[in-house]
């Protein structure tokens, strides 16, 4: 679990340009790491890249935090 | 010069779509030949392009399967790395009145030609983005700004092209992908070679260039629109047409 966080942190850093201490299970992409809706798309098609997994459209669409990228990974990897 | 550049051509064995793939592989491109049946004149179009010292493919799809198009993405990418030009050209007439148009004729004309568009443009979008790059023209049509009668179902999908084109232009422009629509006139092709010779005088009577076009009018704008000649436009649609609508 604390290995997939720190793996998501990175890409979401390279990905969002964000701060790393901003990156929290909690934090919300748009509203905390000033991401667009585009960028969202882009995240998770790097996440599915890195980790090797197909993200379907639906739950795709429930990833809005960090957390939910982080426990969504962890139960489908 | 689209040198290292990688275009995908839709409908690409025969008429303005064989233009495109032989003018974006005489600036320096690789093509990938698409066609919907004609396997052999798709070969002869790969046969063309290879003979100018370019690599070429043709893959059969048809742009209004969705598994279909997925898998000619996925065999493009295979193949070349990367895809930079998606030029979707692929189209079908089935022209009638309105009161004698039947519903699957409707269907037909929307989904290739509207349906299609939006499934190649949605299959290349996640490479383009990727590489933040991206050239993606879509073949609309004079009449699908001016309409015509005995094409509703024609006309309906190309004004549809070219408001997929600006929504399409409006979402990916930050990633470096720019959607251009060309809208042809009256170009010589097997789709107007079935146009009766009074269609014909009537019809360039409306043309005050007085002629048809050829299909490499056409190509040569699709080229530009691929170049970075034309790296500040975005969302438009060119008129290609002899003056005809202005
Ligand atoms: N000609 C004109 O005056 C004119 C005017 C305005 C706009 N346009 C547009 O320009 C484009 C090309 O027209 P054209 O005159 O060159 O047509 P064309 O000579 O009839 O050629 C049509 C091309 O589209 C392919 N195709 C048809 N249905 C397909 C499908 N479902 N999936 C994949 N490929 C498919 C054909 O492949 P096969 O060879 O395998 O059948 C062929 O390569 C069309 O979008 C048309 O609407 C043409």
């Amino acid at each position: 679990m604390d290995a997939i966080f720190e793996k998501v942190k990175e890409i979401i850093v390279d990905q969002l340009e964000a701060e790393e201490d901003k990156v929290t299970m909690e934090a919300s992409f748009i509203d905390d790491l000033e991401a667009d809706s585009l960028d969202v798309v882009e995240l998770v098609m790097e996440l599915e890249d890195e980790f090797d997994m197909e993200i379907a459209e639906e739950d795709a669409e429930s990833i809005k935090t960090v957390g939910d990228a982080v426990n969504y990974i962890n139960s489908n990897r | 010069m689209l040198t290292e550049k990688v275009a995908l051509v839709t409908g690409a064995s025969r008429g303005i779509g064989r233009a495109i793939a032989l003018e974006l592989a005489k600036e320096g491109a690789d093509i990938v030949v698409n066609y919907a049946g004609n396997k052999e004149r798709a070969e002869e179009v790969v046969k063309e392009i290879e003979e100018m010292g370019r690599k070429a493919i043709s893959i059969q799809a048809d742009v209004s399967d969705e598994i279909s198009v997925k898998k000619m993405i996925k065999d493009t990418i295979k193949e070349f790395n990367r895809l930079d030009i998606l030029v979707n050209n692929a189209g079908i007439t089935k022209d009638n009145l309105i009161m004698r148009m039947k519903e699957k004729d409707f269907d037909d004309v929307i989904n290739t030609n509207l349906k299609g568009v939006f499934l190649c443009t949605k299959a290349v979008s996640r490479q383009m983005m990727k590489q933040r790059y991206g050239r993606i023209i879509n073949m609309a049509s004079i009449v699908g700004v001016s309409g015509n009668p005995g094409q509703a179902n024609y006309v309906a999908a190309k004004a549809g092209v070219i408001g997929l084109t600006k929504s399409t232009a409006k979402e990916l422009a930050s990633r470096n992908i720019l959607v251009n629509a060309v809208a042809p006139g009256f170009i010589s092709t097997d789709m107007t070679a079935e146009l009766t010779n009074e269609q014909k005088e009537a019809m360039l009577k409306m043309i005050p260039l007085a002629k048809l076009g050829q299909p490499e009018d056409i190509a040569r704008v699709v080229r530009f629109l691929a170049s970075d000649d034309s790296s500040y436009m975005t969302g438009q649609t060119l008129h290609v047409d002899g003056g005809m609508v202005m």
